[in-house]
């Protein structure tokens, strides 16, 4: 393995991309089941926020920050076209037919926050403080596996021979409303 | 308690290796031999160690289990202090007029208020009490897989820090190039290509 530190930084990009790949699937309709095939139902929802960045030179850096729950996400293709990068994104996940996650994910760090489970069921007794922390526990490890297995789909997709036909044209058009 | 918490934040990590034999019993010795200590060490700025889930200010583990179905789940509590610099500002104006008083000057030197502002430190610190901060841990062993319910920078270091001393196991922060390495079914030749992969430009 690369040094830590090292490999952060040169990578971090391969994390913006996914979010921006996200944010295409979402937009487009994408069938996310299919993609990841999954044999239950997967579905995503760009959440309430989403923030971008451009390298502005000089370690000069543009930073869009588009919030609120109605708010429209015109000024995030627009930076698309200007070179910036997708950092950081809300997302509203389903499972199943009643299992629903939000949370931000950074393509940097892949660190998660404001995640807001399912409610795991019980009382909140002490006697069912262990069901509560297995299950609470499940729900953290399937949303974790389900962001692992659609950041490698992505990157399956990234390395295919047929890339730029199937994965990075349509991208560009979806940016570019063409 | 965070964990059981509606909403919560967390980063990731990768266990490199295995304990060589009974994990549970490891993981227990490195828990009580590196647990926060009872009594707060009056003179200690910083002091960080692990505590069960279920008691975060009694770091008992002889009461309280680790274990929860095939998790450990255990807490990391740093209790830090922190002295306001406002009141550092006032203290040292009270004991610079007092100087000045008792020495019958109308100035002090600089070496003079270095060592006022070290001392008025000293007993602050020592008057101070800690605060303290709990950071959940969930580790599920067998997939090698480990969440730290905090994204704090600073609390990631004292975990890593503290689990490598507790458990000579190393935990690798999981981020795209560590998900790759150590999570990812792709072959090398394909970890290969993922590695040589330049940024996308949209732009035209």
């Amino acid at each position: 393995m690369l040094d830590i530190a090292t490999a952060y930084n040169k990578y971090s990009f391969l994390g913006n991309e996914f979010l921006t790949w996200l944010w295409f699937m979402v937009e487009t309709g994408q069938d996310i089941t299919q993609a990841i095939e999954s044999r239950d139902p997967v579905s995503l929802d760009i959440g309430n926020s989403l923030v971008l960045e451009n390298s502005l030179g000089d370690n000069a850096r543009e930073k869009i920050t588009i919030k609120g729950d109605q708010a429209g996400l015109e000024e995030g293709t627009t930076a698309l076209k200007k070179g910036a990068k997708v950092t950081e994104m809300n997302l509203i996940c389903k499972l199943g037919p009643e299992e629903e996650y939000h949370f931000t994910l950074k393509g940097d760090s892949f660190n998660i926050t404001g995640l807001k489970t399912p409610a795991a069921a019980g009382d909140g007794s002490d006697d069912e403080i262990e069901g509560r922390i297995i299950e609470k526990a499940l729900l953290l490890f399937r949303i974790t596996q389900v962001i692992d297995t659609l950041f490698f789909t992505f990157l399956k997709q990234r390395t295919a021979d047929d890339w730029k036909h199937k994965g990075f044209d349509p991208m560009r058009t979806w940016i570019y409303n063409d | 308690m965070g964990f059981l918490s509606a909403t919560l934040s967390m980063s990731r990590y990768h266990i490199l290796d295995t304990f060589d034999t009974e994990p549970m019993e490891q993981v227990r010795n490195g828990l009580i031999q590196h647990a926060i200590p009872k009594m707060e060490n009056e003179y200690e700025e910083i002091s960080a160690g692990w505590t069960p889930f279920e008691s975060p200010y009694l770091p008992d583990f002889d009461q309280f289990s680790f274990i929860f179905g095939s998790y450990f789940l255990f807490s990391l509590r740093i209790d830090k202090k922190s002295i306001p610099a406002k009141l550092v500002h006032k203290h040292m104006a009270i004991e610079i007029e007092k100087k000045k008083a008792d020495s019958g000057r109308d100035f002090i030197s600089k070496n003079e208020k270095s060592e006022i502002k070290e001392t008025i430190m000293d007993v602050l610190m020592h008057k101070m009490p800690s605060i303290p901060n709990v950071y959940d841990v969930l580790w599920d062993y067998e997939a090698k897989t480990l969440f730290l319910l905090t994204t704090q920078k600073a609390a990631n270091e004292f975990f890593e820090t503290l689990f490598f001393k507790s458990f000579h196991l190393k935990p690798v922060r999981l981020f795209p190039y560590t998900l790759v390495e150590t999570k990812s079914a792709f072959s090398s030749t394909q970890k290969d290509r993922i590695l040589t992969l330049t940024p996308l430009h949209f732009s035209r």
